[in-house]
């Protein structure tokens, strides 16, 4: 036999889990970018360790999420001290000038199980391309955790130029990871309708 | 007068062979180090480490060739030029792996892994450590400095015999030049 009560709290759980989250509070310290060049075919990783940003994600309607990052430039570590203070230069990503990167997506769709796919404008360097970026999404307790990889040509934003444009030295494609962690806000959860 | 036995044609490749790719990697390690950051910096850099892995490469065989095919012994002269003599001989075999297996492991602290001619990536041999990557740059410079000085005293040591002394040292290592058995000079 199953108590009423009982009943009435599965009820109410259910009706929680079912429930829409929205994942759109981003947790700076726990988002990650990285990314590999390769030089002369040896992957070298760096990352940024400055990340802002704004996410709504609601898995069960992705068409309706939107993301705004905003990276700042200048917390950039490319694999060696001598690398990360040529690539703030002029040539690289004129840090100086263009102190921020931005992501601002137009478009979010599901592409089956855990597996979406994000679609925007990036812009370095004051040049702004569509991006195209798969990712997957994870639910870890009231977190939402974003992970995905795409590859960014450099001279597509004039990242290297001058003698740098050689993309037989430092390979014009550039793999980059981020790892976004997104909590949801807490009274969303379980709050009935 | 003792007749002078040569070396082996294939201990000969291998001296000359590891003699060439250490004299271009020396120079061009010191003139690199120098550079500013270019894509210029970066290939000389890679040159430079794969010519260091050939070194590597072909040490094994030529030391296992040694202990197997002994290298003829050498000629009659006071006790301590042959003791200094062997030593030298020793000391540059210990060199001429250390040097590069130096320099392989300072590029893994570094956090550059060497991929032998653009191709083949290597396993890095210990995990990024800046303060580590810069013991073994300078262990690596030391090393290598070292090798130099050594390769000096063994070259002029040669010479000393071939202008001085005017035995066969010398001669018994050079490619293309046939010792008539027996032969020796004044």
């Amino acid at each position: 036999m199953i108590s009423p009560r009982i009943a009435g709290v599965a009820v109410l759980l259910l009706a929680g889990a079912a429930q829409a989250v929205e994942f759109n509070q981003v947790q700076p310290e726990k988002t990650k970018l990285v990314f590999t060049s390769k030089q002369m075919g040896v992957p070298v990783d760096g990352g940024f360790g400055r990340l802002t940003g704004q996410i709504r994600f609601d898995p069960a309607e992705p068409s309706a999420a939107s993301a705004r990052l905003e990276i700042d430039l200048s917390s950039i570590d490319a694999g060696s001290a001598e690398a990360t203070e040529e690539v703030v230069g002029k040539q690289w990503l004129n840090v100086k000038a263009f102190p921020t990167a931005g992501f601002q997506s137009t478009s979010v769709k599901a592409l089956g199980g855990d597996r979406f796919e994000a679609v925007g404008q990036l812009t370095i360097k004051g040049q702004t391309r569509e991006l195209t970026a798969p990712f997957t999404f994870k639910q870890e307790g009231a977190a939402g955790v974003f992970d995905g990889v795409f590859v960014l040509k450099r001279l597509d934003f004039g990242i290297g130029e001058g003698t740098w444009s050689d993309v037989s030295t430092v390979a014009n494609e550039i793999q980059i990871k981020f790892h976004v962690v997104a909590a949801s806000q807490h009274e969303n959860v379980l709050q009935p309708h | 007068m003792i007749p002078a036995t040569p070396y082996s044609a294939t201990a000969k490749l291998a001296h000359w062979l590891i003699a060439a790719l250490i004299l271009a990697a020396f120079p061009l390690g010191l003139y690199m180090h120098e550079l500013s950051l270019s894509p210029e910096k970066l290939r000389l850099y890679s040159y430079h480490k794969w010519i260091g892995m050939t070194v590597l490469l072909l040490f094994m065989p030529r030391l296992l060739w040694r202990l197997v095919r002994p290298p003829p012994a050498l000629l009659p002269g006071p006790a301590w030029q042959l003791k200094l003599a062997e030593a030298t001989h020793w000391l540059l075999y210990l060199l001429m792996a250390a040097v590069p297996l130096c320099g392989w492991l300072m590029s893994s602290a570094k956090g550059f892994q060497v991929v032998y001619l653009g191709l083949v990536p290597l396993p890095d041999l210990v995990g990024k450590d800046q303060a580590l990557g810069t013991l073994l740059a300078d262990l690596h410079s030391s090393l290598a400095w070292a090798l130099m000085v050594l390769i000096v005293v063994h070259a002029a040591a040669a010479l000393k015999h071939h202008l001085i002394d005017r035995d066969d040292t010398l001669r018994r290592i050079l490619p293309f030049v046939k010792l008539p058995s027996g032969d020796t000079r004044p």
